[in-house]
């Protein structure tokens, strides 16, 4: 192919620019800020460990950042579980016909915005809310149930607005797999849990692991829902980061909490990659 | 158990409960919040009080509906054109990430692909305070040794728009790269040989048959622009976007104003899945 390479930079350049201004410099920044520490004056300022000396130092911070990590993970796996079979009907089981039609009906919580959707959980969750007021209405119940600003409904909303990116990375690769091997398979007589485990999981790997990665990161750094959901206890480490930086105004040690929490997702998702045998690169595209 | 295969009849029915199950769990909170939008009482919440439509349109010293609420109206027009902007840029910028990825080979390409992935993996609170830190040292930086004052290095309705645009243009290089990779090369070259450059090649033959990518996440793009909270949060300043707005409004106390204005999004974004839906069909059809 013929190149003119004035061309080529006027392409390059934005992406640079993109890619350095935007997502290197402010990593760097980041990192470097993390270890300056200002004295009570606010009038000298060392370089050192200090702000993550009071990370370890402080059992509450140490608390959250574990709490945070594993509820990622406990979420991942639930997200996968709820979402699988579905994956599963709409590629393999429903009739054509309607597939396309559940699947657009999937992106909708996407489409309306994380924000409506916990909306909507709240107003379905809370005292007053519609569920509680059938439950009252039926009379299995005699006092509201406390549904809301608790664990398991903070659980609920990280799975409700993950499930979109865990389902549609798994049905594109769920769509490759050829009938005929789940056929033979079962003419063969292999049982429905032996054509699950040993053809369709291990075929559609490469769907569940790109899920995987971008679902434990959207949970992992979300504010909202945990705090609209999970209320007050909820101790998630991304309500530290906006503490220090929005209430506190203490961004060196806001800087210090930020990096803490990119070095674990980085490392959480590149054990991940390691485990599954998989690359960045084939994962997300 | 696929549709080629018998499977027994309770295997199918317990299957098809657990899907309607799912699907019930995916739109109750959606369908709650639409019809207590109309419900003809000060809070959102049942039981049902009669059918109105106050909280769209009324204005008295109760209830003020979204349409007379001078305030959710200006959040709106802000994410609105928020979303413009960070479509518009991350469709430039993505698109040429796609043409270097897919078609060129240079140096460092590698890398620099691995590059524009990393905004994936980097958590949206993340990507906000990094922003924000860098830009406001960018800015003291300016003002100490120039003079020059730029306001929009502070949170500005501009530093939310590269916060978006610096996450989003990593989609659009992704699903752009997806049909460029399956884009018949020959067809450039053929052009190229009878003595088109190369932007007229782009322009007359790469871009028409890219156009259902471009168009595709150009709505993904504003969609994924005007629904954002994790990053904006740090980035806002006076010219709040409508999620930040509905997140103080829902802290303060909620009303069925909220459910009004999530009911249009609701409404606005179904239009938009049936005419995509349609739109594909057609296609196919073809």
């Amino acid at each position: 192919m013929i190149k003119i390479k004035w061309g080529f930079y006027i392409f390059l350049l934005p992406v640079i620019l993109w890619l350095f201004l935007l997502i290197v410099l402010p990593q760097i920044d980041l990192f470097i800020n993390s270890f300056r520490v200002v004295n009570d004056f606010k009038d000298t300022t060392t370089w050192g460990f200090g702000n993550y000396k009071s990370f370890f130092s402080d059992s509450v911070y140490w608390y959250t950042f574990v709490k945070t990590a594993i509820y990622s993970i406990i979420t991942t796996i639930l997200t996968f579980l709820l979402t699988f079979p579905v994956a599963f009907f709409i590629t393999k089981v429903v009739s054509n016909k309607y597939s396309g039609f559940l699947a657009l009906l999937l992106l909708m919580p996407f489409w309306v915005g994380e924000l409506v959707s916990v909306y909507g959980w709240m107003i379905l969750l809370r005292e007053s809310g519609v569920i509680n007021y059938f439950l009252l209405d039926i009379g299995v119940i005699h006092k509201p149930l406390h549904l809301l600003y608790n664990n398991a409904s903070m659980l609920i909303g990280l799975v409700y607005m993950s499930m979109l990116f865990m389902i549609v990375p798994i049905m594109s690769s769920l769509e490759g797999l050829d009938d005929s091997l789940i056929e033979a398979a079962s003419d063969l007589g292999a049982s429905k849990f032996t054509i699950i485990t040993k053809i369709v999981i291990p075929y559609a790997a490469p769907g569940i692991t790109s899920g995987s990665i971008i679902v434990f990161m959207l949970v992992l750094g979300d504010y909202l829902t945990p705090d609209l959901l999970g209320g007050k206890n909820s101790l998630w480490f991304t309500e530290q980061i906006y503490n220090e930086f929005i209430a506190s105004f203490n961004w060196n040690q806001g800087s210090a909490f930020g990096f803490l929490l990119l070095a674990l997702s980085s490392f959480i998702i590149w054990i991940a990659l390691k485990v599954t045998k998989q690359s960045l690169e084939k994962a997300v595209s | 158990m696929i549709r080629t295969l018998p499977s027994s009849k309770s295997y199918k029915i317990g299957y098809s409960i657990f899907i309607a199950i799912f699907y019930l769990f995916l739109f109750a909170p959606l369908i709650v919040t639409c019809v207590l939008a109309f419900n003809n009482s000060n809070f959102p919440a049942l039981p049902w009080k009669g059918f109105t439509l106050d909280w769209f349109f009324a204005n008295t010293s109760q209830r003020v509906g979204v349409f007379q609420d001078s305030g959710l109206l200006r959040s709106i027009y802000i994410s609105f054109v928020t979303g413009l902007y960070v479509s518009i840029f991350s469709l430039i910028v993505g698109t040429m990430g796609a043409f270097l990825f897919v078609q060129e080979k240079f140096k460092f390409k590698e890398p620099l692909y691995f590059l524009a992935l990393t905004p994936l993996v980097i958590p949206g609170v993340i990507l906000g305070i990094s922003l924000l830190l860098s830009s406001t040292i960018a800015g003291n930086y300016l003002d100490d040794h120039f003079s020059i004052n730029l306001s929009f290095l502070g949170p500005s309705f501009w530093l939310v728009v590269l916060g978006q645009f610096s996450f989003i243009t990593t989609f659009v290089v992704l699903v752009v790269s997806a049909r460029l990779k399956k884009f018949d090369h020959t067809l450039e070259e053929a052009a190229l040989n009878l003595g088109g450059n190369r932007f007229d090649v782009i322009r007359l033959i790469t871009l028409p048959y890219l156009k259902p990518a471009l168009i595709g996440s150009f709505i993904v793009s504003f969609l994924m622009s005007f629904g954002n909270f994790n990053t904006t949060l740090f980035l806002v300043g006076s010219d709040t976007t409508l999620p930040i707005d509905l997140y103080s409004r829902i802290r303060d106390g909620s009303t069925p104003v909220l459910n009004a204005v999530s009911f249009l999004l609701i409404f606005v974004t179904s239009l938009l899945a049936v005419f995509n839906l349609i739109y594909s069909n057609s296609k196919n059809n073809k």
